[in-house]
């Protein structure tokens, strides 16, 4: 069996979502998956806090989210970036300022590193 | 007998998508993206598949990490559009071939590939962008569609070559079925891509092209690639390239290709390669 990966190699600015960040970001990803449904993201929108004491989210998880740190949520607890974009986009945050955050850029930093940043 | 006419890999942006809703396909940074598949729309209208076959992952719309099958073979009449979290894409539900997916999924268990089988099942963007960037939808979808779902996402992966042999065993499985059916296959997802860490952005393009070259000329080179390999040189979301191999694995050696391009505005190698079997 040839190794998959090689966990002794970290990959500079990359976190691997494997079975570890799975069952860390367990809460926070379930969470942010009720957003495929349309009346939860409007019970959200309309009651930020009443809707996430319905959820077994942590005081960090909630911190995060109420500061609408994204790189927060994926790099500390676990979130999985297809479930946290949910989040993004439902408080208004798409792919490119999450990954300008993810960065340490502003919006317009990381645009300016793009070849053609009509495409967005 | 049913048989495999064509392959096609492609990138599955979800922004393609969104650009796509709102009209901005002659927008100047779009319009390379939306060009480059005008030849192989034209291509396989000419080529008439009556059923096209669909590799692509999840990304949170119908599945989720409480029950993430590593394969699944959607058996549904109709795939309804999914919710990923901003509302489904204004694009009428696709049609299934519930009995030709049952007879896949019989051959392809029988033949040791152990798939999750979907009776319900809703699409997104993995299987929605290349369905909607190759092949007409108003008023209905010209083909009949068979989803096949890896996962790509949570590690541990199936492996490059794994992935390969399932496509293998996809042409036997359409080769032993009776019916008189012309397929397609589609391998989709990446080309290079991160969407984590500081390395957000990374794209390598010389990997990509690498790659359209070899997954033509030489697919057993890229099933050596490990994981590790390809998110080292591609970026960790590039994983997901593994899904063209199994498109590969489902073609034969006697191809002519119909079209290649490759693109990379933002933050994804947009790759695009269509096959036609000459047999």
């Amino acid at each position: 069996m040839t190794a998959q990966r090689d966990k002794s190699k970290i990959i500079p600015g990359t976190t691997i979502f494997d079975g570890a960040e799975s069952r860390k970001g367990y809460r926070i990803n379930k969470f942010a998956m009720s957003f495929t449904k349309p009346e939860n993201r409007e019970a959200f929108t309309a009651d930020e806090e009443a809707y996430m004491e319905k959820w077994d989210l942590s005081d960090q998880e909630r911190l995060f989210l109420r500061d609408r740190d994204f790189r927060g949520l994926i790099e500390e607890c676990g979130g999985n970036i297809y479930m946290i974009m949910k989040l993004g986009t439902c408080t208004g945050h798409g792919l490119y300022h999450v990954g300008a955050q993810l960065r340490g850029q502003t919006f317009e930093e990381f645009m300016a590193t793009r070849n053609a940043s009509g495409v967005r | 007998m049913a048989k495999i006419v064509g392959g096609i890999g492609t990138s599955h942006v979800p922004s393609i998508g969104k650009a796509y809703d709102m009209g901005q396909q002659e927008e100047p940074d779009w319009k390379p993206v939306f060009d480059a598949y005008k030849p192989v729309q034209k291509w396989l209208a000419e080529l008439k598949p009556d059923v096209a076959i669909v590799v692509y992952n999840d990304h949170g719309s119908s599945m989720f990490f409480d029950k993430y099958p590593t394969f699944a073979i959607g058996a549904a009449d109709s795939y309804p559009i999914g919710d990923e979290g901003w509302g489904p894409r204004p694009l009428p539900d696709v049609p299934g071939h519930p009995e030709f997916s049952w007879r896949l999924a019989e051959e392809l268990v029988y033949n040791e590939f152990d798939m999750t089988v979907c009776q319900e099942l809703s699409v997104e963007h993995g299987f929605l962008v290349p369905m909607n960037l190759c092949f007409p939808h108003e008023p209905t979808w010209p083909v009949k569609t068979v989803p096949i779902a890896v996962n790509v996402i949570q590690h541990p992966l199936p492996t490059a070559t794994r992935c390969y042999k399932l496509g293998q065993a996809i042409r036997q499985a359409v080769e032993a079925c009776e019916d008189d059916l012309r397929v397609v296959i589609f391998g989709t997802g990446g080309m290079s891509h991160q969407l984590n860490g500081t390395r957000f952005g990374h794209l390598n393009t010389d990997f990509d092209n690498d790659f359209l070259e070899k997954i033509e000329a030489d697919p057993i080179a890229l099933t050596n690639l490990t994981h590790q390999q390809i998110m080292e040189e591609a970026g960790a979301e590039a994983v997901e390239l593994i899904m063209w191999l199994t498109m590969r694995g489902a073609l034969s050696d006697d191809l002519t290709r119909v079209h290649r391009n490759y693109y990379a505005p933002m933050t994804t190698g947009m790759g695009l390669i269509a096959l036609e079997e000459n047999a």
